[in-house]
This record gives C-alpha cells, sequence and structure tokens, in this order.
C-alpha cells in the first residue's frame, strides 16, 4: 500500500464520517455515555477503595499488658516491627477515663478509680497498611507481657470483603458496558458498510485491496471510539472536578475525603481515550471482517 | 493472452454445468464477441477470465499462468490489469463523472497528479469532454455507459471484458459505443464483449464465440450473431 493509497483512506474515513455525520454523532454519543458510566464507576471504585483504605488503615491494635510487664521492653520490641506507624502507651487509669467518655457518662465509672481499676495497661498501634493488621498482631501476641491483643478483626474481614465484592461488582459493570459500545459499534459499522456496499462491490471489480476498502471502515470507527471517548473523559472530569471540590469543602469524616491525587486520576481518563479507540477500532475490525467480503 | 483448457464450471443446487469442457484461445490485441441465449454461460465465463469465479475443472491461463494459482497479490495485480464494463454501469451515484472515472486510479493507489492529468484526457476519448461535474443521473444511458468505459481504460488495462455493455441504451448508441470500444482494441487492448446485440455484431463482422448450455458450438473468425447470417 503506497502513500496515496493511505492518503485516500484516509480521506474517505473522513468523508465517510461526514457523510453520516449525524449518525457519527449518534454512535460517538452513545459511546460517550456508556463510557462515561464506565468511567464514573472506575472513579467511583477509585474512591471507595480509598474510604475503605482509610477506614481499614485507622484500625487500631490494642496491646493489653499483664501487671507484670515490661513496658518499655514491650515500646522497644513495637519500635522494632515493620508496619507500625505509631504507638501510644495508655495506663489503666487513663483507659478507664477514656473507656467513661466513650460511652458518654464517666461518673458511672468513679467508683472503679484506683485499685479497683479492672482495665489493664495497654499500648494503642496505628500500622502503615491495612492488610498487615493481622500479621503485626499476630507478632505482638508473641511478646513477653502480653495478656491479649484485638483489633476488631471482624471490621477488618468484612471491609476486605466489601472491598473485594465491590471491586468484582464494578468489574463486571464496566465489561457488560464495554462489550454493549463495542456491539453498539458493530452495528453502526455495519450500516455504514451497507450503505457503501454498492461503492465496495465496485472497488473490487477495479482491483482494490481488501485493506484498501476495510480501511476507511476501520478508521471510521476508531474517530468514533475516540470521539466519544475524548467527550466522556471531558463532561467525567468537569463533573468529578466540581464534585471533588465541594466533598473536600464539606466533608467533615476524615475518611469521605475524594480522591485528587492527578497521577491517581489521569490513569483512569486517559484509559479512557484508549479504551474508546481500542473500542472504536476493534468494533469496525469484527464488522469489516464480518461484512466486508473479499 | 488467454487461455481456456477443457474449462467446466457448475453452480451448487444446478444440475447443469454452466460453462462445459471450454477451450478456446484469444491473443493480445483482439477483439471478440460471446454470444448466445441467456443461461449460456456468457456471463460465467467472463468471471472466470476476471477470476471471480474458479473453474471447477479445467484451467484457465493469462499471460501463461493458471489463474487459479494465483496468490493475493497477483490476483489482485490481475484484476488491475482488467477493465470491466457492465449493463447497468455500475456508477457511483453520489460521484461526478470525473470522481467515478478517478475512483479507478484512486483505489489502486495512483497520484492525484496522475488523476489530474489522465482523467480529462480519457472523458474527451470516450465523447464526455465537459461532462466532468455532472452525476451520473444527469446523463442519458449511452452517456452513463461510456462513463463506465471511461473507467474501465484509465488505469490501462491489457483486457476489457464487457457484459452486455449496450444492454440499457438505444441503437445509434449502442452503435456509438462499438465504435469506442472498436478503438481501444485497435490500441492493442483485448476486448470481449458478451452481447445479444446481434444487428452491431453482424455489422462489425469481429470474432465470434457462441455459447450455448454452457458449450462452445461455433468459433468463427469475422462472424455474425447466427449461423444462418
Amino acid at each position: 500500500m503506497n502513500l496515496n493509497a493511505i492518503k485516500y483512506c484516509l480521506r474517505q474515513g473522513v468523508v465517510s464520517l461526514f457523510r453520516n455525520f449525524w449518525l457519527a454523532v449518534v454512535t460517538a454519543g452513545m459511546i460517550a455515555v456508556s463510557l462515561a458510566i464506565l468511567g464514573g464507576f472506575l472513579l467511583v471504585a477509585l474512591n471507595v477503595g480509598q474510604i475503605l483504605y482509610n477506614i481499614a488503615g485507622n484500625v487500631e491494635i490494642s496491646v493489653f499488658l499483664r501487671d507484670d510487664a515490661d513496658q518499655e521492653l514491650i515500646r522497644t520490641r513495637l519500635d522494632g516491627l515493620d508496619g507500625v506507624r505509631e504507638h501510644t502507651f495508655i495506663p489503666r487509669e487513663q483507659g478507664l477515663t477514656d473507656f467513661g467518655y466513650a460511652l458518654g457518662d464517666s461518673a458511672l465509672f468513679a467508683g472503679l478509680a484506683g485499685e479497683n481499676n479492672p482495665l489493664p495497661d495497654m499500648f494503642r498501634v496505628r500500622v502503615g497498611e491495612s492488610d498487615m493488621v493481622e500479621a503485626l498482631a499476630e507478632k505482638m501476641r508473641a511478646f513477653p507481657g502480653v495478656e491479649f491483643v484485638d483489633y476488631g478483626e471482624e471490621l477488618v474481614a468484612r471491609l476486605l470483603g466489601v472491598t473485594r465484592w465491590l471491586n468484582a461488582f464494578f468489574l463486571a459493570i464496566s465489561f457488560l458496558l464495554a462489550a454493549s459500545a463495542v456491539f453498539l459499534i458493530v452495528t453502526i459499522i455495519r450500516l455504514s458498510v451497507m450503505a457503501r456496499q454498492e461503492e465496495i462491490g465496485v472497488m473490487k471489480y477495479l482491483g482494490a485491496s481488501n485493506f484498501f476498502i476495510r480501511a476507511p471502515f476501520f478508521l471510521e470507527g476508531m474517530a468514533m471510539g475516540w470521539a466519544g471517548a475524548l467527550s466522556a473523559a471531558v463532561a467525567l472530569g468537569a463533573a468529578y472536578h466540581r464534585l471533588a471540590f465541594s466533598l473536600q469543602r464539606e466533608a467533615l469524616l476524615f475518611f469521605l475525603q475524594p480522591v485528587t491525587d492527578p497521577e491517581k486520576l489521569w490513569p483512569v481518563f486517559a484509559g479512557l481515550l484508549a479504551l474508546g479507540t481500542v473500542m472504536g477500532g476493534l468494533g469496525s475490525l469484527v464488522s469489516v471482517r464480518r461484512f466486508v467480503r473479499a | 493472452m488467454i487461455e481456456l483448457k477443457k474449462v467446466t464450471k457448475s453452480y451448487n443446487g444446478s444440475s447443469e454445468p454452466a460453462v462445459a469442457d471450454v477451450s478456446l484461445q484469444i491473443g493480445r490485441g483482439e477483439f471478440v464477441f460471446l454470444v448466445g441465449p441467456s443461461g449460456a454461460g456468457k456471463s460465467t465465463l467472463l468471471k472466470l477470465i476476471f477470476c471471480e469465479q474458479l473453474p471447477s475443472s479445467g484451467q484457465v491461463y493469462f499471460l501463461g499462468r493458471d489463474i487459479a494459482r494465483f496468490k493475493a497479490g497477483e490476483l489482485l495485480k490481475h484484476r488491475r490489469r482488467i477493465g470491466m464494463v457492465f449493463q447497468d454501469f455500475r456508477l457511483l451515484k453520489q460521484k461526478t463523472v470525473f470522481e467515478n472515472v478517478a475512483f479507478a486510479l484512486e483505489v489502486i493507489g495512483r497520484s492525484a497528479r496522475e488523476i489530474r492529468l489522465k482523467v480529462p484526457a480519457v472523458l474527451e476519448d470516450v465523447g464526455l469532454a465537459g461532462k466532468g461535474s455532472a452525476f451520473p443521473a444527469e446523463l442519458s444511458g449511452g452517456e452513463q455507459q461510456r462513463v463506465g468505459i471511461a473507467r474501465a481504460v484509465v488505469k490501462d488495462p491489457l483486457l476489457i471484458l464487457a457484459d452486455e455493455p449496450t444492454g440499457n441504451v438505444d441503437r445509434d448508441n449502442s452503435r456509438q459505443l462499438m465504435e469506442l470500444f472498436e478503438t481501444i482494441s485497435l490500441s492493442g487492448t483485448t476486448v470481449i464483449i458478451a452481447t445479444h446485440a446481434w444487428d452491431m455484431v453482424d455489422r462489425m463482422r469481429k470474432r465470434v464465440l457462441a455459447l450455448e448450455k454452457g458449450s462452445l458450438v461455433r468459433d468463427e473468425q469475422r462472424g455474425g450473431y447466427s449461423y444462418e447470417s
């Protein structure tokens, strides 16, 4: 295929797009809607992931000590553990006060002060990665002088379960949306092929190669996919920016902070553009291979 | 240039072959009429030469090569050496006369400069100078077929295959179109015309190949349409 043929294919792709301009606009629009929903799901998944990470990352390990425990030894051991972000020693007196505050009525515990205090001394430990909580808790259980260790196993397990379930759900929805967008492109290109059936027949008699016949449809599909993806990325970016800005200002809970790190966000938008183009190309490839016979 | 050796072509679902045991040779620059009643196998024979169909048995040779053995690239090259002319013209309605003719060069990757130079010259040769910007619907049947001929000859083919080229035009236009084919043939291009236009065949006295029920029943130099003529 020489340069003239390539130029011709490019020109035909553009001409074909403009010849069926409104059909192309509607197709690109439907691709944009599909990809915007897909992108929206991805952004929600990204944020849900971050929220769960924030919650799980703030899970504390409570290390309760026996009366004869060597506080300094345990502090040294905690310092030596990889993955421990910070730890705080809570003497039994403060533990009782905190417990009272947590229940909202410290007067209830007035009679438990001093020697009657049933609570042991403890360390509150925060870890860097939520998925390290269980392993670190196990190590702490083995420290000398440790009575027992609690970190809300159920909460962590439930959060990890929810994360896995949500990821699977988002993946399935995204796959269905992507498949329906590809199916849409296959149908549109098929219509385009049918509209140009006479021309394709003449081209074969004139000695055009299969690639030459198919290339404009391929370009047309890619252009529609790309235009749809670009529209989706722009609309989604603007909407997300607005939403993230207001959430950042108004959200009171630390874990409801939206993802604003460009390094985490740009792969979503770049991925949408690439996906739209690939979907367009793939849809038209399937269509022309099926409907443009040699 | 073309040689058929015991060529038979049968279609699925048909008890009789469309072409039966046909052997013939056609030289470079020859002008040949292919005659016979409807269903005699004329169009199938043209399709076999164009390699749109492959023979069920026997061989079709073009410039000494068995066309059934062509690879994809060779098949394209083969088709680019042949200009096809159809009864229904097969012009693209949304393209102008110029664009229809230029299309034949564009699809084989010729440059815009070559197209600008060649197309007006060919349009002039077929008597359509000044009609380049017209659309097919604005032309008479005879003029539309001239566009079809211009599109076939613009790529300088070795062979023109015409299937009932005068089937949709009046007698005067038929005569002019046949004269045009004769001019093309005189320039060294082989021309094979499948036709029912008995008066043209009788008048021009060219080589006639007559088919009946797929068999070649007559091969006559300077022949007429029927046995009696």
